[in-house]
């Protein structure tokens, strides 16, 4: 197949990770004692993958920008984690939570991969609750679950609404072991440059202390990326501040091909922008899709009074308001997948039902849910003949109990209280299903260099179901990296240390000082920030929710333009040889100014919708996404030439040999 | 809203530090606090000035990077919240804030506002896990059925973001309660039982290395704590201590 080896193993689905396993080469434990692995993020994939690499042997070198590695942005994830454990008997197994995933992606990721992924899942959660991760539990004493969006069982374990965190807490403590037996070093506040290439195999980093500014070089016989995604070319979105694509897009440009730039998620549930000065967007957990029902005004001048202040959502009736999910999805209402959601509100807003000042905002709204659990709690005191007051209180009491962070959140932000009046929401990128194209070893395009987690594209195909980002970020690192990276070291160890004196770091070394200097030398007006939210805009206007051939065409030439300005403008005080984070912002800047010419020129290349990515001109009479599988089922790999616009693409098609193609239909 | 800044300028570890005043204009109340310093930030950078350095990252309030001693507090004036989710609908038109970095001598500034809590890390080094390989061969998750409310407990301490601000609170700048949160969420798990003696005794000594100051309960740290961390687990990891002597 080309260049394009998946290098998925032959036999039956459920016994190729096996068979694999079995198959693939090992590397002796003294042998480990000789050979380095520099591991750049430190999230659930990168923390995983270090912790467990350096329990093996290996000397584990980690890399991160922020100031611990306990706050990479794994943190922050909210709801859940999917396991095919089957606790509750509702027909759960490895298959299913593979179909859902493979269904829910809408057939663009890769069989091999997810069916390993599902396997794996059910390992993490034994493996986590004895690292001592505190999940939810019932009174039993055994683990509680829930139920996410797209699915049938409830399969997720939480741990409150900050699963995220205690995951990731426990690979830092994981982590943290290993440093402690000094297998470990970690650098902290250090920001990966370059990729070193010697002989074609990746073979080291370069990288700039973010306390001192000092550029540094470090070998190794495998460098591993686990840098996440990469949402933040659209300024807004729910990643943290200096979430970046700078290693992948590094990578690239050495010659790790980049997957499906254009598969990006955007979730339903965050809150909106409230002005010109917003620097992020705060996501509301899908777990309040449970209960809250989706809403706008039936009657545009409803909308119009409600904008402008004059009515207040609650005096609406219920005849005057429009369930829009409810109305186009029966069957699964308020749950439809993310990516659907996502598009029947920017439907609606764009249609002029939108409800805040700036038009873009639609109800989440719990009042229905407050006297449906009142009630039920009334009954279960054995009131009798309660008063509307006393169930709404109770009803006030469940809401609270099952997400009460969430609506202090929501309270502390937008000034409103959400037990009173509904919340309002938009969608916001939230993340990206498109990385580094990696094999079924997680290996790039680039012999050494592996993809771990979000920052890689394997599992999520054009649309990532609910929980499944803290799945696939450890099952990456703790249980699929440590084997197939022994396999390519297995090779090395005969290769001794590798010096950092080789021509090849002193040629990256000095690309990476030339560039800080011409980052640095503009004389222009404007700050970094001003062309991150010109870019943002770009984005979220033509590359956004949907899409289409003439206005991606235009986000091209808009972007390349505004990139060539960026390099003779920008416009950053301070030195390189400090501490200076707006130097840091524009080198990550930098590069999202040619990731996000790359993501327009591949959603212009793919003319079909599916998932995340709805190509205007392809769509069936009702609205929904129209899927083109005789010409498009497959992953686009793209090939740096220079300019992203002179990228190459490479086609890896997907073959299904378990799974029926179907439409996806929800209603 | 317009207000008076009072902001600490540090060059560099090294330097000398010293208070500088601004005035900024145009702030709305649904601004962080953040926000409202990026407002100050462009109008420097369009001045051609450095930017106050500060530190900042998920800005929804878990990641624990931002911090800030503002008006003489951790945080802010609000409770429960980080300084990312402070919003300036706190403040009134015509204020003056004080905004320092968090004071503490195992937190050396930066720069400007940024401090190093590495101290932290190494702290949860000296014995902040669980000492089971990660390879995944263990026993299923269910076979050692935990108490509900211990595992909410454990739960609840496990929810410390290691922001700092218990020390920044604290008049000794004790690590007390960022310690205890750790030792409590093990010590009330049985997977974490098994070596609880030595691990409170390991990062006891590790937090005394770095110079943090003694606890003499003013509950201070509890009160600015961000994520409501609960002075009782200072309790816990004192009688942990005491038996963990004890057994020797």
């Amino acid at each position: 197949m080309g260049i394009l080896d998946s290098k998925v193993p032959s036999g039956p689905l459920a016994e190729k990770w096996t068979k694999h396993k079995n198959d693939i080469n090992l590397v002796n434990p003294a042998n480990k004692r000789n050979i380095d692995i520099i591991v750049v993020g430190t999230g659930l994939a990168g923390g995983s993958a270090s912790a467990t690499l350096a329990e093996l042997g290996y000397n584990v070198k980690t890399f991160c920008y922020q100031d611990s590695p306990r706050r990479a942005h794994s943190i922050a994830a909210q709801g859940g984690i999917n396991a095919a454990k089957n606790y509750q008997g509702d027909g759960d197994s490895p298959y299913r939570l593979f179909y859902d995933t493979i269904k829910g992606g809408d057939y663009r990721s890769r069989e091999a991969n997810v069916y390993r992924l599902a396997e794996e899942s059910a390992n993490i959660i034994d493996q986590c609750v004895a690292q001592g991760v505190p999940f939810a539990r019932e009174y039993g004493g055994l683990l509680d679950n829930r139920s996410f969006g797209g699915v049938l069982v409830s399969r997720t374990f939480y741990a409150k609404g900050q699963t995220g965190q205690q995951l990731l807490l426990g690979a830092y403590a994981a982590m943290n072991r290993q440093i402690n037996r000094g297998k470990i070093q970690s650098f902290n506040r250090h920001e990966m440059m370059d990729l070193v290439l010697v002989d074609g195999k990746a073979r080291g980093i370069i990288a700039r202390n973010l306390t001192t500014g000092e550029i540094e070089r470090h070998s190794a016989h495998a460098v591993v990326l686990a840098t996440g995604g990469y949402g933040n070319v659209f300024f807004l979105s729910t990643n943290a501040m200096g979430s970046n694509v700078m290693a992948a897009w590094r990578a690239h440009r050495r010659g790790a091909f980049f997957a499906n730039p254009c598969f990006t998620q955007i979730h339903p549930t965050c809150i909106p922008v409230s002005g010109d000065h917003q620097s992020k967007l705060t996501l509301m957990s899908e777990s309040l899709r449970n209960d809250g029902r989706i809403w706008v005004p039936k009657h545009l001048d409803d909308a119009k009074a409600i904008r402008e202040g004059k009515l207040k959502p609650t005096q609406l009736k219920e005849e005057d308001r429009d369930y829009y999910l409810e109305r186009r999805y029966p069957a699964f209402g308020n749950l439809v997948p993310r990516d659907v959601a996502s598009r029947a509100a920017k439907e609606r807003c764009d249609a002029g039902f939108g409800v805040n000042k700036t038009g873009e905002a639609v109800y989440l709204d719990f009042a229905a849910a407050i006297q449906r659990y009142g009630k039920e709690e009334a009954l279960k005191h054995g009131i009798k003949d309660a008063s509307e007051n006393e169930i709404t209180s109770l009803g006030k009491k469940v809401i609270e109990a099952k997400y009460g962070n969430l609506f202090q959140m929501y309270e502390k932000i937008v000034d409103e209280n959400p037990y009173e009046t509904p919340m309002m929401i938009y969608p916001a990128v939230h993340y990206t299903m498109g990385g580094l194209w990696v094999d079924y070893n997680l290996q790039t395009t680039i012999e050494g260099c592996y993809c771990a987690g979000e920052a890689n594209f394997s599992d999520h195909g054009a649309n990532r179901l609910g929980a499944s980002a803290l799945m696939q970020g450890l099952a990456d690192g703790y249980f699929v990296l440590p084997y197939t990276i022994g396999d390519y070291l297995s090779k090395d160890i005969r290769t001794g240390k590798i010096p950092t004196e080789l021509p090849e770091f002193d040629a990256a070394e000095t690309a990476v000082k030339e560039r800080l200097q011409k980052l640095m030398s503009g004389n222009g007006q404007h700050s970094v920030d001003y062309y991150h939210k010109k870019l943002g805009k770009i984005m979220w206007d033509k590359c956004g929710m949907a899409r289409n051939a003439e206005g991606l065409k235009e986000a091209i030439e808009d972007i390349a333009a505004l990139r060539a300005d960026f390099w003779e403008n920008v416009k950053i005080p301070g030195r390189a040889d400090a501490m200076n984070a707006e130097l840091e912002k524009a080198g990550r800047v930098a590069d999202f100014l040619e990731l996000g010419e790359l993501f327009a020129k591949d959603a212009l290349d793919r003319n079909e919708s599916c998932g995340g990515h709805f190509r205007e001109e392809y769509q069936t009479p009702e609205g929904e996404a129209l899927r083109d599988d005789e010409n498009y089922k497959y992953v686009a790999a793209w090939e740096f030439k220079g300019a992203p616009k002179d990228a190459v693409l490479h086609k890896e098609e997907l073959t299904y040999e378990n799974i029926e193609l179907k439409t996806r239909s929800y209603k | 809203m317009k207000l008076t800044l009072k902001i600490w300028r540090q060059k560099d570890a090294s330097s000398k530090g010293k208070m500088v005043d601004y005035s900024i204009n145009g702030i709305e109340g649904d601004m962080s606090f953040l926000e409202m310093l990026d407002v100050l930030n462009e109008e420097l950078i369009n001045k051609g000035e450095e930017p106050v350095e500060f530190d900042h990252d998920c800005r929804e309030g878990i990641c624990g990077t931002c911090s800030l001693q503002i008006n003489g507090e951790p945080h802010g004036p609000d409770r429960l919240v980080t300084t990312c989710q402070l919003h300036m609908r706190k403040f009134n038109d015509g204020d003056t804030i004080v905004i320092e970095p968090f004071r503490a001598t195992a937190f050396p500034v930066i720069k400007d506002l940024v401090v190093d809590r590495s101290a932290f890390d190494r702290i949860q080094q000296a014995g902040g896990f669980i000492s089971v390989n990660t390879s995944g061969n263990t026993v299923d998750a269910n076979a050692i059925p935990i108490e509900k409310h211990a595992a909410d407990e454990a739960m609840d301490a496990a929810t410390c973001i290691g922001c700092g601000a218990c020390v920044a609170a604290c008049k000794n700048a004790s690590a007390m309660l960022f310690t205890s949160a750790k030792v409590s969420q093990f010590a009330l798990l049985p997977q974490g039982r098994v070596e609880a003696t030595e691990r409170v005794q390991n990062m006891v000594r590790q937090m005394d290395l770095e110079g943090f100051g003694n606890c003499t309960n003013t509950g201070a740290c509890e009160v600015e704590c961000p994520k409501g961390i609960s002075l009782e687990n200072i309790a816990r990891m004192n009688r942990e201590y005491l038996s963990a002597t004890v057994e020797g």
